[in-house]
């Protein structure tokens, strides 16, 4: 059954109150009578809406994290970050070169990193994002899709960045271009489509679209099945 | 960390490890399926639907949640609203930021129409951005859109639209193809095939994944390119009613700033509607895996232009929802953890259902595990769940598969110190997906003439039972096809003056049924889950704590 919540402190904005123990920052914010409409989006994790800075009462060093991924703790101090435009550069996907030089030209800014590595210690899925710059100045763009694929670009590491770097505008940037034009092509897809294209399908769908209930039912019951692994 | 207790559970599931590797649980057949879900579904609970009494679906079943919405009362006084006062004039509002809105506004700009989205909250805070386990498409040579359309519409009960589900299987492939030229990282071999999975009622691998980020890879990979192409958007500013002109033709939309209260008038000759789901909702008090914006806003305002709703009364659970640690209660635990060999397991280790039957079934079997037969187990805050053992992935696939296919779920786990590449996850039931919605014909236009609909908000494509990765293939597919059809049709309308005599008449038709004031304002927008009611403290703190969510103000 429901054991009596422990009440903790924390303090939003400065304003002390009082949450029980066990929510995450997000419903703390709820529980202390805000109704969110900005910082608050999927509220599992994924879209990165509800970045959010804190520290303690007696420790005044900043952390960062995802509002609706972490609980509260004793004399957390609470700020939410609006999520502010970022500088992003505009192309033409089907027009850019898929290199190195593609990227530095679009955001010239990659050479001024300086390796202070604070957008690594804000990232709240515990990206390595200074190593991905260094890759994408580099012009290893393979390494900046799988050191940045889990990116939800919360935007904390824009934020902090004191060279006004836009890691996750940056990133994504790569992962289109390998998407695009690195990927190895799949044949299979390809050949599929020609296929449909072609009508390959049509008359066997079209007997499926006015087949009997009974007998599509029976179709269905003994239809062959692939093993999953 | 798991308390003492549970992990006494733990061992026992341990235990039987190596028994199951050999196990294949059988699969339920006709007769065994037909008698669980009236039994133990939640779409089948008695009290829990009642019928509409007013608008095109009279008559027709729906949960209480919704039903008390689509009879809602307008947010707005007609008679204040000065409709000369345009303040966007566009060919084609979409209206919503997810996954169907961006293919729309995409499409509908490529075929030539001047477009405007605008969205609720932030562009990209959807479902689409939570969807872990992949898109469906049948491209590998031993599969086809034949089976594909099978395994759709027997998963749907045989109640799917066959048009709408011939459309969604042929369009399938290219749709991929689409995403990856947008510059989407499909999961790959070195030679290009694709990685692709089996799902829940899938009779071949077909799930086309990137990593468990797939929808969030989908949605930023869209976004990026409306900004690319500067696309004019609004974000936060919610549609609260939609506009009609005198012939009967959809003809704009008002608009809310969700801060500053102020409103905006769009005048349009085509509108898409793509707002997605009911999640927040919180039907049957259930907690839900969706977006804070997912509050039925689409389903009501089409509702009350006349558009006709199908499968309104089956929505869908989804069988693994977090049940525990209580901050991600009914968070999406994904369907992939299954399809890579996960089995679900009661407290005593032992299986109690094929893991990759169709959702609705292994949802009612999960039910009837801990209502039945007491064999789930009971958290310290009292709620009951299951053992997904997610460790068996690694025994089956070797060592490093969950951490490669499912850093998310990793992730997510982890920052409550559970480890699940070494102990199982903790799961129930959780609120998912509206199954039915907007009734679209194959250019996803709705029975209201300009007024097109695509995503989770439109009804038919997967009858009365989604499939797992269906539902991102149905926003693309529609969502392109919406695109298109909509600019088309913008480019013939004949647009006439505007006008809000539905609203008045909606509102007279409420009055004389006696039931205005006893309905709700709608659209809901945002469900409350402040506190601020000092006699509401102890009520929310247990709720929050067992239930994990609040009742709606
Ligand atoms: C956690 C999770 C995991 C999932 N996993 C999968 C999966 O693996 N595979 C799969 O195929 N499907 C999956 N689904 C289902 C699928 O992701 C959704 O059904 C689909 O993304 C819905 O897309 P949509 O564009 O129709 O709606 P959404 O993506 O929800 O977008 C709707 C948009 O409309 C906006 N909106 C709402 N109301 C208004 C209003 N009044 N005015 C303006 N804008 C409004 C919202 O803010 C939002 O931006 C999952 C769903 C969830 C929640
Ligand atoms: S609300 Fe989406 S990441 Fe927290």
């Amino acid at each position: 059954m429901a054991e009596t919540a422990r009440m903790v402190n924390i303090y939003i904005m400065g304003k002390h109150y009082q949450v029980p123990e066990g929510l995450t920052i997000l419903m703390a914010l709820e529980y202390c009578g805000y109704r969110m409409i900005r910082g608050c989006g999927c509220r599992a994790g994924f879209c990165g809406a509800c970045a959010t800075i804190y520290n303690f009462k007696n420790d005044s060093q900043l952390r960062y994290d995802l509002a609706c991924q972490k609980t509260v703790e004793p004399d957390m101090y609470l700020v939410q970050v609006p999520f502010f435009p970022a500088a992003k550069a505009l192309y033409n996907l089907e027009e850019i070169a898929s290199t190195g030089e593609q990227v530095l030209s679009l955001y010239p800014e990659l050479v001024e990193c300086f390796g202070c590595n604070n957008c690594t210690k804000t990232c709240p899925q515990d990206l390595e994002v200074m190593w991905f710059i260094s890759d994408a100045l580099r012009g290893d763009i393979r390494e900046v899709v799988n050191k940045s694929f889990d990116c939800v670009m919360c935007g904390l590491c824009a934020a902090r960045c004191p060279q006004g770097i836009v890691p996750y505008n940056i990133a994504i940037l790569c992962r289109r271009l390998y998407g695009r034009y690195l990927a190895p092509p799949s044949k299979h897809l390809e050949d599929r489509i020609a296929e449909i294209e072609a009508g390959k399908f049509d008359a066997e769908i079209e007997e499926l679209k006015k087949m009997e209930e009974s007998k599509l039912r029976r179709l269905y019951a003994e239809r062959e099945i692939e093993p999953a692994y | 960390m798991y308390p003492a207790y549970m992990e006494e559970s733990i061992r026992k599931v341990e235990a039987t490890r190596e028994k199951r590797l050999k196990e294949t649980f059988p699969r339920l057949s006709d007769e065994e399926k037909t008698p669980l879900l009236p039994k133990y579904h939640p779409d089948y609970v008695a009290g829990t639907m009642r019928q509409l009494l007013l608008g095109p679906n009279k008559g027709d079943y729906t949960p209480n949640e919704v039903a008390e919405l689509l009879e809602g009362n307008s947010r707005i006084n007609p008679d204040k609203i000065d409709l000369d006062k345009i303040d966007y004039d566009v060919d084609v509002l979409v209206i919503g930021g997810g996954g169907a809105g961006a293919s729309a506004v995409l499409l509908a700009r490529e075929n030539g129409a001047n477009v405007l989205l605008i969205t609720k909250l932030r562009l990209g805070d959807a479902n689409t951005v939570g969807a872990q386990a992949g898109t469906q498409a049948a491209d590998r040579p031993s599969d086809s859109p034949f089976i594909h359309y099978l395994d759709t519409i027997g998963g749907g009960h045989f109640t799917n639209i066959p048009e709408l589900v011939e459309a969604l299987v042929k369009d399938a492939p290219s749709v991929i193809n689409w995403l990856e030229t947008l510059g989407v990282n499909w999961d790959k071999r070195p030679d290009g095939t694709m990685h692709e999975l089996s799902g829940g009622g899938a009779s071949r691998l077909r799930l086309h994944s990137a990593r468990d980020y797939t929808g969030l890879e989908e949605m930023r990979v869209l976004r990026d390119e409306i900004k690319n192409r500067n696309i004019n958007y609004l974000e936060y500013s919610p549609i609260i009613e939609l506009v009609m002109d005198d012939k009967g033709q959809i003809a704009g939309a008002i608009l809310v700033n969700l801060e500053t209260n102020e409103l905006s008038l769009v005048r349009a000759k085509s509108v898409i509607m793509a707002t997605g789901g009911i999640g927040r909702l919180h039907i049957q008090s259930f907690p839900t895996t969706n977006h804070y914006g997912a509050t039925a806003d689409g389903l009501v305002l089409a509702y009350r232009v006349g558009a006709k709703l199908i499968f309104m009364d089956t929505m869908q659970y989804h069988p693994t929802g977090a049940a525990f640690p209580t901050q991600i209660l009914g968070q999406l635990v994904t369907e992939k953890v299954r399809t890579l060999g996960a089995q679900l397991v009661n407290v005593d280790g032992e299986q109690f259902i094929m893991p990759l039957e169709p959702r609705d079934v292994v949802a009612a079997a999960i039910i009837r595990e801990c209502q039945e037969r007491h064999q789930g187990i009971e958290t310290t805050t009292g709620q009951v769940g299951l053992w997904l053992d997610s460790p068996m992935i690694d025994v089956i696939r070797g060592e490093g598969t969950i951490t490669r296919e499912l850093p998310a779920m990793v992730r997510q786990f982890g920052r409550f110190n559970i480890d699940i590449t070494k102990e199982p996850m903790l799961v129930y039931p959780t609120l998912h997906y509206q199954n039915g919605g907007i009734k679209i014909n194959t250019d996803g236009a709705t029975t209201v003439p300009g007024l097109f609909a695509a995503g989770e908000c439109e009804g038919g494509v997967h009858g009365r039972n989604r499939l797992i990765g269906n539902s991102t293939l149905d926003l693309f597919v529609f969502g392109r096809r919406t695109g298109r059809a909509a600019a088309q049709y913008a480019k013939e309308a004949k647009p006439s003056s505007l006008t809000l005599e539905h609203v008045r008449q909606w509102q007279r038709e409420l009055e004389q049924m006696g039931i205005a004031e006893s309905r709700p304002i709608s659209p809901l927008l945002l469900p409350d889950y402040a506190r601020r009611m000092p006699d509401y403290l102890p009520e929310y703190s247990r709720q929050v704590l067992t239930a994990g969510q609040v009742k709606l103000a």
